[in-house]
């Protein structure tokens, strides 16, 4: 963190390098590449929620003029478990079912077959020839009734993961995980309150509003060439090879810019299906899914079931906590249960804790990673038990939690210890946020809640390149979601010392620059903003080195400063300093043109926390809630692009809000999700918010050159917390469960 | 089936095209056209991604047929700016940071230029309703608004 004094180009807001192509229409999305000669693809989905497979008839479907391949489960070799690392994770076996169904339809909407066709109405033609014959099964479909002794089983070879003992009979609980500390008895005998409920919240889609897309084309001799819309290209790659069984060297992934994703575009739904069809077609295959499938058939993120008990003594101080999580899966394993049991906790310091969390299989979509995966879940619970202990003290929510708030040194519930974090700056700042010290207004209530996010580091690869003019090339490979190019312009201006404008960001394909994990897990600042600095260190190293042979002094005899080459003090060269434009004026002289790469591994990625609070109004006569303020305060560590970081605490926010009051997966006793349309889908729409107020914290990451924190994903986790809070203090009822739509809220005022 | 022959003016061209009756504008302007900016994010109307303007009107042209193009005014995002550079709410949407991923920017763009065009004075609570049926699930909509605030302001400015 030495540089982190006198910062002239990080914390300024310039226009991102992507901007204009954005704002005009140029920018190429998922769904913008269209190949010579290119067919296209559709997919055909399963109509029941749960059902055997025992035969799939592609003949007729391969018989029509205009149809070049169709593919089912049986194309796709048959994997063995195999996890893939980070957020995407989660097993390949698992993400190779999804992507299409084998011996069973997991869910309504789960591909069991797909076809290429010169049209898109061929295509649908195409499907309604498919013969598929199904033995339809009762769905599974709420999260308790699954985990019962007697449940239909989705999976004959689920047996319980994490257990001491692996359990003799197969059951619908994928995984256990379990944290605890401390003696919960003793501390609940200490507490002078105890609160304690049930939370449910159903399934939410990230909500994207690019539906996922690809082309796929694959040559005579199996080159393919992939372009879509992806968090991480090339772990895009890995698994495809994986699921298809063939060589990463065979497949090209290209990023298209990317339509938001938020976790939902970390895992393959279509890839694999379109290389196959078009290594069959023997032509370009495009495949691009319809709002419908994106409900039906990626994201969303776990419903959930959360028990939580608290106990606190009369000056607030926690002396036990216990938590019990219950989370769905979807049809395959990978609910992140495991990030729900570790973050519930994590901004408090606890001696007392057990907390207890299951991964269960239902007859639903898979879920995939959803911005602070598992997070807002278990975290809401534990916000709203705050909240009553509270009221029941009559202490100020804010006090209470900063009485009990983590702090550098605090061993987190999930292991370590915290380096330095901002939780407890988030929290004074809140006190003296004058939307806090304000009234609440007549009639409305207020609520507040904390968030926290473990964020991630991992793999990445940078290459900065200085053209024959000493402008600035970086190469990186993480998709830019929401102007992260501009954060590395940033980083690098700032660490060569040259003005931003100088610098271009490109995000590479998987064959022209290094390897970067996903776009997620708020990794792409930190880790790969710490690959770019370190490769504009060594284009200073290099450049330092050409200064000294031109002046036919040593290498350490020369400084870089603004940059430029300069002679160290004291070193008696009667010499010009020399510029980025003046050395690779005379790169030819001095060894070829001027490169710098660095690749790495971060590690210390810096948890993040946040405090948020809003005032809401109900409407009585409707259950309508009007978000009247909103007020996001954060730790960023180092806010890069200040802007930038403030919109990721709004979206967040906004996201979290829709969350809490409207969103959810609505079901009938079929399985079949009756909501599959933005319509009744609701998500919130610019009249339904105020603008979002932010303060960024800056606690500084000791782990990163210039002390950022990932940003991206603790915005959503408070807002379920602080609407559940201001709806409480508004109409007097606590509502245990979210959404607190309408038809709820007037529920829970009828019956009070 | 036969095609439908269609004659339209498109951000000031004169462009005929072939389309299938049943055909909407989106479809015909990506995939006929290959004017790929207006974006669809949903095909029923409920998202705003495709926003374009018909003869001064604002519609989602993915409720719209091809063939009813004839004969009329479309602009799209391709449209808005001039021949001096970017339309001052393209400058604004960079400037504020209005957007992050950017699949919904052209939709918010041409909406918003619709909205000046009528009323070059709105306050925040018309921008939010005249926006409301476009989605934007990144920003939270405040830098969206700031932008539009900040163009209006600047539009007067220069008037
Ligand atoms: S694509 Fe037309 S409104 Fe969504
Ligand atoms: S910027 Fe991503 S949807 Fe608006």
């Amino acid at each position: 963190m030495a540089e982190a004094v006198d910062l002239r180009v990080v914390g300024t807001t310039p226009v991102r390098p992507d901007g204009v192509d954005k704002v005009t229409g140029r920018a190429q999305f998922g769904a913008d590449l269209n190949m010579p000669n290119m067919l296209h693809g559709r997919i055909l989905r399963s109509p029941h929620a749960h059902a055997r497979i025992k035969r799939v008839d592609l003949s007729k479907a391969l018989a029509m003029q205009g149809v070049y391949a169709a593919v089912s489960g049986a194309d796709f070799p048959m994997l063995a478990s195999g996890e893939v690392s980070g957020e995407a994770g989660g097993d390949l076996a698992d993400i190779a079912r999804n992507v299409m169904a084998r011996d069973k339809a997991l869910y309504h909407g789960h591909a069991v077959a797909a076809v290429a066709a010169t049209s898109l109405e061929v295509a649908e033609q195409a499907l309604d020839a498919i013969e598929v014959d199904y033995e339809v099964l009762p769905p599974v479909l709420d999260v308790l009734e699954a985990m019962a002794a007697d449940a239909t089983l989705l999976d004959e070879q689920c047996f319980t993961k994490g257990l001491s003992e692996t359990p003799d009979k197969p059951s619908n609980i994928a995984a256990m995980v379990k944290l605890a500390r401390g003696d919960l008895e003793a501390g609940f005998a200490a507490a002078d309150v105890v609160v304690e409920g049930e939370y449910r919240i159903p399934m939410a889609h990230q909500g994207y509003i690019e539906p996922h897309a690809c082309t796929a084309t694959v040559n005579e001799e199996g080159k393919a060439t992939v372009w879509c819309c992806t968090q991480g290209h090339f772990d895009f790659r890995t698994m495809t090879a994986h699921i298809l069984g063939c060589k990463i060297a065979d497949l090209k992934f290209i990023a298209s810019e990317i339509g938001g994703g938020f976790g939902g575009k970390t895992v393959v739904y279509l890839e694999p299906v379109a290389v196959m069809l078009s290594k069959k077609a023997g032509r370009p295959v495009k495949l691009v899914m319809t709002r419908e499938e994106v409900f039906r058939a990626t994201g969303p993120t776990s419903g959930s079931v959360v028990r939580v008990k608290v106990g606190a003594r009369k000056d607030g101080r926690i002396t036990a906590a216990k938590a019990w999580l219950a989370y769905e899966a979807g049809g395959l394993a990978g609910a992140p249960v495991g990030p729900g049991v570790m973050s519930i906790f994590a901004p408090y310091d606890l001696d007392n804790f057990l907390v207890e969390g299951y991964e269960v299989l239902v007859n639903k979509p898979k879920v995939a990673a959803y911005r602070a995966p598992g997070a807002p879940q278990s975290m809401h619970a534990m916000e709203v038990a705050l909240d009553d202990i509270a009221r029941q003290l009559d202490m100020d929510p804010l006090d209470l939690r900063l009485r009990n708030a983590a702090d550098e040194g605090t061993q987190a519930p999930y292991g370590p210890k915290f380096p330095p974090i901002g939780f407890k700056a988030c929290i004074e700042a809140a006190k003296k946020h004058p939307n806090y010290l304000a009234q609440v207004p007549e009639g409305a209530g207020r609520g507040v809640a904390a968030g926290f996010w473990f964020n991630i580091g991992m793999q990445s690869s940078a290459e900065v390149r200085i053209n024959e003019d000493g402008s600035v090339v970086v190469m990186e490979g993480n998709p830019d979601i929401g102007g992260s190019r501009a954060s590395m312009c940033l980083m690098a201006a700032e660490t060569l010392g040259v003005p931003y404008e100088q610098v271009k960001t490109y995000v590479g394909d998987t064959e022209s620059t290094g390897y970067c994990m996903v776009t997620g897990g708020s990794r792409t600042t930190f880790a790969t903003g710490m690959a770019v600095v370190r490769a504009c260190e060594d284009i200073i190293a290099e450049c330092k080195a050409r200064a000294a042979a031109t002046w036919g002094v040593d290498k350490d005899q020369v400084e870089w400063q603004d940059g430029t080459a300069v002679p160290a003090p004291g070193v008696n060269a009667d010499v010009n300093p020399l510029s980025l434009a003046d050395l690779a004026a005379s790169a030819s002289a001095t060894g070829g043109p001027i490169l710098g790469k660095a690749s790495l591994n971060a590690q210390g990625a810096g948890a993040s926390f946040s405090i948020n609070f809003a005032d809401l109004k109900v409407d009585k006569e409707t259950g309508a809630v009007e978000v009247l303020s909103y007020t996001a305060i954060q730790d960023a560590g180092k806010a890069i692009h200040p802007a930038y970081v403030e919109g990721q605490m709004q979206g967040g926010a906004a996201q979290g809000i829709g969350w809490a009051l409207n969103e959810e997966y609505i079901y009938d006793q079929d399985g079949v999700m009756e909501n599959a349309g933005f319509l009744d889908y609701r998500m919130p729409v610019a009249s339904d918010l105020p603008m979002i107020d932010t303060e960024i914290v800056e606690v500084p990451n000791p782990s990163h050159p210039y002390g950022v924190r990932g940003v991206g994903e603790t915005p959503i986790v408070a807002p379920l917390g602080v609407a559940a809070n201001a709806v409480r203090d508004a109409i007097g009822i606590r509502i245990n469960d979210l959404p607190m739509s309408p038809p709820r809220i007037l529920a829970a005022l009828d019956a009070a | 089936m036969s095609k439908v022959h269609v004659q339209t003016t498109i951000n000031g061209d004169q462009v005929e095209f072939l389309c299938v009756p049943q055909q909407t504008m989106l479809e015909a302007l990506r995939d006929v056209l290959g004017k790929l900016g207006t974006k669809e994010g949903c095909g029923t109307g409920d998202c705003g991604a495709c926003t374009i303007m018909l003869d001064g009107r604002l519609v989602c042209s993915c409720l719209m047929l091809a063939a009813e193009a004839e004969g009329q005014e479309l602009t799209t995002i391709e449209g808005i700016a001039g021949p001096d550079g970017l339309h001052v709410l393209q400058r604004k949407f960079l400037e504020h940071a209005a957007l992050q991923c950017g699949i919904c920017t052209p939709g918010f763009i041409v909406a918003a230029k619709a909205l000046l065009d009528r009323n070059p004075n709105p306050d925040e609570g018309a921008i939010r309703y005249w926006l409301a049926g476009n989605l934007c699930r990144c920003t939270g909509y405040d830098k969206i608004v700031r932008a539009v605030q900040d163009a209006a302001k600047e539009l007067a400015y220069q008037a």
